[in-house]
């Protein structure tokens, strides 16, 4: 690991502070902030994060660490950890596609430490990007091209991809909440400001490098999940190549607001088969007025990957993807909802 | 809490071999005083004044000057001698690093040093009671033979220590699903199932 300064700020308005002086000198300071530190200790050690400042967050871990299920809303502070609010009853029971996701991302040890604002944040988990000693990753170094495109790329994207970067978001938690129409409450040098929670990621396109809209020095310091007719409706259903401790090789997030068979309203976010989090629109608009049956489930899941674009090695996604996506919708549909 | 200040500038004792010794006699008498830390390996980067703080590990207080770089892992190892954790990936996938961090099983690869302070940890040398009484997990961990090579069972131990105190232990499922993040490359998994669920039934967390 390359050597770097060290600042532990004891409060979010020192921190940002902090952050905004060093931006003010040089607006591409190499400056990060360390949070659970699960993605950038890791990406450090690889070489491949090459921070020469770390502002270390975890004295403000006390701060922002709550976890508020309400009848509104549900309000979750960004360093709340992963494994509190997977295992908040309140949360199991109106907000399941929440706990679910986290519950089934990382290892328990992992999901300790990790906080939900540098969960969505993570990075992807590309080899030809953790590796350094590929040269070509468009990501890691603007310009030089992608070693993925003509590479193993088993486990890439087919859905939002473009000739400079297939890279697959790695993240569950993120599907949930773009399902559910979260929204972010950051903060940052220029003050407080709300997101909602899809405008935050970005398409590759021509710039794979740049993934999110956060301003320079901003931070996710909240998270907030309206409750709707179809929250309670709702769950995350992973596939992996394995059963545990792994990421997904396609995912999906659904919420349901049922008339009967009828789907009155449907939410739709996939993940393991997209470049971002991603959210099935022409899906949910398939559904919407017609009775759930396996036919509309399975014409809804090829409307999701219509836009599909396999590379060598995993057109397969798109069969499995659907089939995800076509058990999710039948599973949110069969399940009980207390009144 | 024991508040002993323990400087880093001290001689090394020679605590590994103590260790040895007593683990042939069949106990582990833990005595933090005998750990006392060696001096910084690694330089500090020019202009960086890597100011001590207090590592707060097995109920006693060290005081470290590490360089910034410096992991809770390579803390515990390299500078207090506690050798129990493991370094097996050191990119968290594995789980031998893990230790307890307020009474949570975490991993210590991927945490600073210098982030755990005011928070206490718990090392597989904080186990057993200072008669050498060995901690009930480990206890069954050696009635089930739940081990071969024995290298990943310090962050086993601990991580079975963590699974049962969230409430995760109940079923045979549940345990292998909330043990995954701990790999042991001999497969000794089926006994070290039936070790959590003997300590488990003992109440033990």
């Amino acid at each position: 690991m390359r050597s770097f300064q060290y600042s532990r700020p004891s409060s979010l308005t020192a921190a940002a502070g902090e952050m905004g002086g060093l931006l003010a000198q040089d607006p591409d300071a190499p400056a990060a902030y360390l949070a659970g530190g699960t993605t950038l200790l890791d990406l450090m050690k690889l070489d491949v994060a090459r921070p020469e400042r770390v502002i270390d967050l975890s004295a403000l871990r006390g701060e922002l660490g709550h976890v508020h299920p309400g009848a509104t809303e549900l309000r979750l502070g960004a360093f709340a950890r992963m494994a509190e609010v997977a295992a908040h009853p309140g949360v199991i029971a109106d907000y399941p596609v929440i706990a679910q996701s986290l519950a089934l991302a990382a290892s328990a040890q992992l999901r300790n430490m990790a906080s939900l604002g540098g969960n969505v944040l993570q990075r992807t988990r590309c080899s030809y990007f953790r590796d350094p000693s590929w040269a070509a990753c468009n990501k890691r170094t603007p310009g030089s091209g992608c070693a993925a495109l003509g590479g193993v790329n088993r486990a890439h994207a087919v859905l939002g991809t473009s000739e400079h970067c297939i890279a697959t978001y790695p993240g569950d938690f993120a599907q949930a909440l773009l399902a559910l129409d979260a929204t972010l409450v950051l903060a940052g040098p220029q003050g407080s400001r709300t997101l909602p929670f899809g405008s935050l990621h970005q398409l590759p396109a021509a710039t794979p490098h740049r993934e999110t809209t956060l301003l320079p020095g901003e931070l996710i310091t909240e998270f907030v999940i309206p409750a709707r007719a179809w929250t309670r409706r709702s769950l995350y259903l992973k596939v992996r190549d394995r059963e545990s401790y792994e990421f997904a090789v396609a995912s999906a997030a659904v919420a349901l607001d049922l008339d009967g068979d009828v789907v009155r309203e449907a939410r739709i976010a996939l993940g393991g088969v997209a470049t971002i989090p991603w959210r099935a629109h022409g899906a949910e608009d398939a559904l919407r007025g017609l009775t759930l049956t396996e036919t509309l489930a399975w014409t809804a899941a090829e409307n999701a990957f219509a836009a599909a674009r396999p590379q060598t090695h995993n057109a397969f996604k798109i069969d499995l993807g659907q089939a995800a996506l076509m058990r999710a919708l039948l599973q949110a549909a069969s399940l009980e909802i207390r009144p | 809490m024991d508040t002993e200040k323990h400087d880093t500038t001290a001689p090394s004792s020679n605590r590994r071999r103590f260790l040895v010794g007593s683990a042939l006699s069949g106990t582990v008498p833990f005595l933090p005083h005998e750990a006392e830390a060696r001096a910084p390996l690694a330089a500090r980067p020019p202009g960086d004044a890597a100011p001590g703080f207090a590592l707060h590990v097995n109920a006693h207080v060290y005081q470290v000057a590490l360089d910034p770089r410096t992991t809770l892992l390579d803390a515990l190892r390299e500078h207090l001698d506690l050798t129990g954790v493991k370094k097996g990936c050191d990119h968290g996938q594995c789980g031998a690093c893990t230790v307890l961090v307020e009474g949570r099983r975490e991993l210590s690869c991927l945490s600073l040093a210098a982030s755990m302070q005011g928070r206490e940890v718990t090392t597989i040398e904080g186990l057993a009671t200072p008669d050498g009484r060995l901690h009930p997990m480990q206890q069954a961990f050696m009635n089930h033979d739940a081990f071969q090579c024995g290298y990943c069972t310090p962050g086993q131990i601990l991580s079975a220590i963590g699974c049962i105190r969230e409430g995760h232990a109940g079923t045979p499922v549940d345990i292998r699903e909330y043990m995954s993040g701990n790999l042991c490359r001999c497969a000794a998994y089926p006994n070290i199932v039936a070790a959590i669920e003997q300590a488990r039934d003992q109440g033990e967390g």
